[in-house]
């Protein structure tokens, strides 16, 4: 991009208040100009504002007149592919040159950016980015290929009929005329917005569905990609906090004389969750916190041990729950039945152990807040730092960077460690920007985990073999209680992210309960990747297999007869015991589990395959069905089906957090163990051509291994584990 | 003073000379591609080169640093390192890439000793970097491909 001295306020202007004028509220679009508030910095182009030429149809894009689209990404990259997803719609219907393609994340402002799905909030989870945004940024990118084509005609007096654009550029093919896109912006920001504009049929693609290169990966290799932890600014302070080491204990002495007496430490600033000790950089704060002394107050702390929870959890299983769906009538079909079965399920707590461990930069002035994080979600974030400040949500601004993994921990109704940043730069001298960083340590121990469940299963089969009841009992803390989210997803005492995957479990069961215990607990606790599946499918999904084996079906079969209404679950299944060689006998040890699961709207089906050798599970090979609907980016759907597997697969066989007395046991990965690459499994992915809408398809692989691995190490061993991480006894 | 060789560039700094490398090539020498994540040698996202050798920065005093040649990932460009970038790209190895720095240069590094790693080899290399979004099945794929490539078969 060139550097201009002269700002074109005027044509600013005119596009403001053209775009006002103009129809773009029908596509959704509200009608600011972009570049009004734009600015430079990391996570932004960088460039000045107001560039002479640049064309900024709607709140999406820009393109300018160097022929450069930069695509406004509404929501957090954080490895599953979203900025190349859209940036893709936006290309496929603007015919734009996808080299000529980057992204930029957006700003905090839900009046523009909302995720479509949570109403009137900005944000990113629940593998909605996609599938939300689907019509919405197709229709940005139809807009301003509309109004490039009527520069041309302008230009070229010829109707615009006869135009046509194909990667980037613009042509009159019976004149010879051709423009590229960069050489019509200027023009083509002077155009009226369409009323209306026609999306392409799925036949005329020419980006989505295509392997198309990701947008994030030159700057990933080389090191330049700028994340949370990588700001730097002038002045900038580094701050460590000393957290307390259970939970609800309060600081009641602090003996800040060794931490000051370190070089490089400025200052120790006691905040609501824990002391902070601010130096000149990194290193400086860590050896202030080592020397850091604080008494803490534990008389209202956490001091119970995990295996005491269990037992808890047990006796509650004993008695009814919150009733989440109640089909016929189950205690008289069990209490009839020929053959009843019951079990016991467990998962523990798990810490998301993203590789870049919490942190975030905070600068306090006159005018406001400005944060720099890999930024989950911001109209949340921007109520609770305004909250804390007292400020108004918009004199928040966040600068969303790229975010090194989050699986869940980054979206916090809380904003825990945002607002602990923003306590300690309160403290510091008005404009200074301080980093928070969080130690591994801290990220392990200081809390927002998968919650621990327990759930007690109960099933019947009639004398043929065929299930007639299933009595699921949930046992575990809400994740949604306490949030402002709680009047939303919680109903009549259920959290439905508790029991989402059981409550709507597929299988055609004519007697079928599902209830909900939701105990409350002072450990903090959120959603993980997946969040109710990455329970339910584990216990849903072996205990339909235990029933399998019980009426002596093959479990694929078993499966199969009861999913005759649900044909994408249905799909997946097949595809997946097809490319799978379900059935094809295997060697001594070995063994093959499967296991079908819907979360978010996408259909996985897995078949693992395991050897057991001297007491060690060792997955071998992991075929993958997904129906995601439309697939944007088949190569992307590709990674995170290996990806979201792997990511289960640590929660299968490695990864637990464990309370002894309310300490945390684990702290760093040498004890919270995750995935390696020697053992991660041969990895083969089949989607499902479908013309259905797209869903999303970073968080469904996940739930799935779990269950498809225990049941294939039943296969090899007979053993049933009903407990993860799994342990051969 | 510590005399320091980063990336082929003299820098002179006075630091504690206990401090991790990482922490003087993030907060102090403004090369921020070396990542931290454990600070205990468990992930390896802070891999870097000393005299061509991998070290975990996060566990190295500077002073060991000291006269030796640093190479980080904003200075690789031995024809090992491109090839090994060049993979990664072609085969799109990246999900959130954090950790992606930390791979490279083990890779690299690995690719040094030997341009025909068989899984074993791979395993055995890269078995102390971690990558949560577990994009492990391509990195293997890109490391068998940038070998490959550098020993001038075709991909």
């Amino acid at each position: 991009m060139k550097t201009r001295d002269i700002v074109n306020l005027s044509r600013r202007r005119f596009v403001a208040g053209s775009l006002a004028s103009a129809a773009g509220l029908t596509l959704g679009i509200l009608p600011v100009a972009l570049a009004e508030q734009r600015k430079s910095g990391p996570g932004f182009a960088g460039a000045a504002p107001g560039e002479a030429g640049e064309f900024t149809p709607n709140a999406f894009l820009r393109i300018d007149n160097d022929g450069l689209v930069t695509v406004i990404s509404k929501h957090l990259e954080m490895g599953q592919g979203t900025y190349t997803g859209l940036a893709t719609l936006v290309a496929e219907e603007l015919d734009a040159d996808w080299d000529m393609v980057r992204v930029e994340g957006a700003p905090a402002d839900a009046t523009r950016y909302n995720n479509l799905f949570w109403g009137s909030a900005q944000g990113t989870g629940g593998s909605t980015a996609i599938a939300n945004s689907f019509e919405q940024l197709r229709r940005a990118g139809a807009t301003a290929r509309h109004m490039l084509v009527s520069a041309a005609a302008r230009q070229w007096q010829v109707p615009p009929a006869e135009i046509s654009v194909s990667a980037g550029v613009v042509e009159h093919k019976s004149s010879g005329r051709r423009a590229v896109f960069g050489e019509l912006a200027e023009l083509a920001a002077k155009q009226t917005v369409p009323e209306s504009v026609t999306l392409k049929d799925p036949k005329e693609f020419k980006l989505i569905g295509k392997r198309i290169p990701r947008k994030d990966s030159s700057e990933k290799i080389t090191g330049a990609a700028q994340f949370t932890s990588d700001v730097r600014l002038p002045g900038m302070k580094t701050a460590l906090v000393l957290h307390p080491r259970r939970f609800g204990a309060k600081v009641k002495a602090v003996d800040d004389t060794g931490a000051l007496a370190v070089a490089g430490v400025r200052k120790v600033v006691e905040i609501p969750s824990g002391v902070a000790v601010v130096a000149d950089d990194f290193w400086s704060a860590k050896l202030g916190r080592d020397a850091l002394k604080v008494t803490w107050d534990e008389s209202g702390a956490f001091k119970q041990s995990s295996a005491e929870l269990l037992n808890d959890y047990r006796k509650l299983a004993e008695k009814p729950g919150s009733v989440t769906r109640s089909d016929g009538d189950v205690e008289q079909a069990l209490g009839r039945a020929e053959n009843v079965l019951e079990a016991e399920y467990s998962v523990p707590f798990l810490a998301h152990a993203a590789m870049e461990p919490m942190d975030c930069v905070v600068r306090i002035d006159d005018s406001g807040c400005e944060i720099w994080n890999g930024e989950q979600m911001q109209t949340g974030d921007q109520i609770n730092v305004a909250t804390v400040l007292g400020l108004k949500p918009e004199q928040v601004q966040i600068n969303m960077l790229y975010a090194g993994g989050s699986f869940g921990r980054r979206a916090n109704p809380a904003a825990d460690y945002i607002v602990e940043a923003v306590h300690i730069a309160r403290a510091l001298k008005k404009g200074t920007p301080l980093k928070l960083i969080w130690t591994r340590e801290d990220d392990t121990r200081a809390g927002y985990y998968r919650p621990m469940y327990l759930h007690r299963l109960r099933a019947a089969l009639d004398k043929y073999g065929n299930p007639v009841a299933w009595d699921q009992r949930i046992v575990g803390q809400s994740i949604i209680a306490g949030t402002p989210f709680e009047s939303a997803m919680v109903k009549d005492g259920v959290d439905r992210t508790s029991v989402e995957g059981a409550a709507n479990l597929p299988y055609a069961i004519e007697n079928l309960r599902v209830d909900l215990h939701s105990p409350g607990l002072p450990v903090p606790v959120l959603w993980w990747r997946s969040v109710g599946s990455s329970h339910t499918a584990f216990a849903g999904e072996c205990f339909i297999d235990e029933l399998a084996y019980k009426a002596g079906r093959d479990p694929v079969e078993f499966r199969r007869e009861m999913l005759l209404d649900h044909p994408r679950h249905l799909g997946v299944l097949n595809l997946a015991a097809d490319k799978g060689n379900w059935g094809a006998p295997l060697g001594r040890g070995q063994g093959r589990g499967v296991a079908v699961h819907e979360s978010f709207n996408s259909y996985v089906a897995q078949v693992a395959e395991v050897s057991v050798r001297r007491g060690v599970i060792n997955v071998d090979r992991v075929v993958i069905a997904v129906d995601c609907g439309i697939a944007i980016n088949p190569d992307v759907i590709e990674a995170q089906m290996q990806g979201g597997m792997g990511f289960g697969l640590s929660a299968a066989l490695f990864s637990q957090l464990t309370f002894r007395d309310g300490l945390v046991e684990q702290s760093n990965y040498h004890d919270y163990q995750v995935l390696r690459i020697d053992q991660m499994p041969e990895v083969e992915v089949y989607i499902v051509p479908s013309a259905e809408p797209p869903t999303g398809v970073g968080e469904p692989a996940t739930p799935v291994i779990g269950p498809a691995v225990a049941n294939a190490v039943f296969a090899a061993t007979g053993q049933r584990l009903r407990q993860l991480p799994l342990r051969l006894a | 003073m510590l005399n320091l060789t980063i990336n082929g560039k003299p820098r002179k700094l006075d630091l504690d000379p206990q401090m991790p490398l990482l922490w003087v090539l993030r907060d102090h020498a403004g090369l921020t591609g070396t990542k931290y994540s454990c600070g205990m040698a468990q992930c390896g996202s802070c891999t870097v080169f000393l005299d061509g050798d991998p070290v975990r920065a996060c566990v190295t005093p500077v002073s060991v640093a000291a006269g030796k040649e640093i190479t980080t990932i904003e200075g690789l460009e031995t024809p090992a390192g491109k090839a090994v970038q060049d993979a990664w790209k072609e085969l799109e190895v990246v999900q959130c890439g954090y950790c992606q720095s930390g791979q490279i240069m083990s890779a690299t590094a690995l690719l040094n000793r030997n341009s025909k790693p068989d899984d074993a080899d791979i395993d055995a290399a890269m078995q102390g970097n971690l990558c949560r979004c577990a994009t492990y099945a391509r990195i293997r794929e890109a490391i068998k491909l940038a070998g490959k490539k550098l020993s001038g078969g075709k991909a």
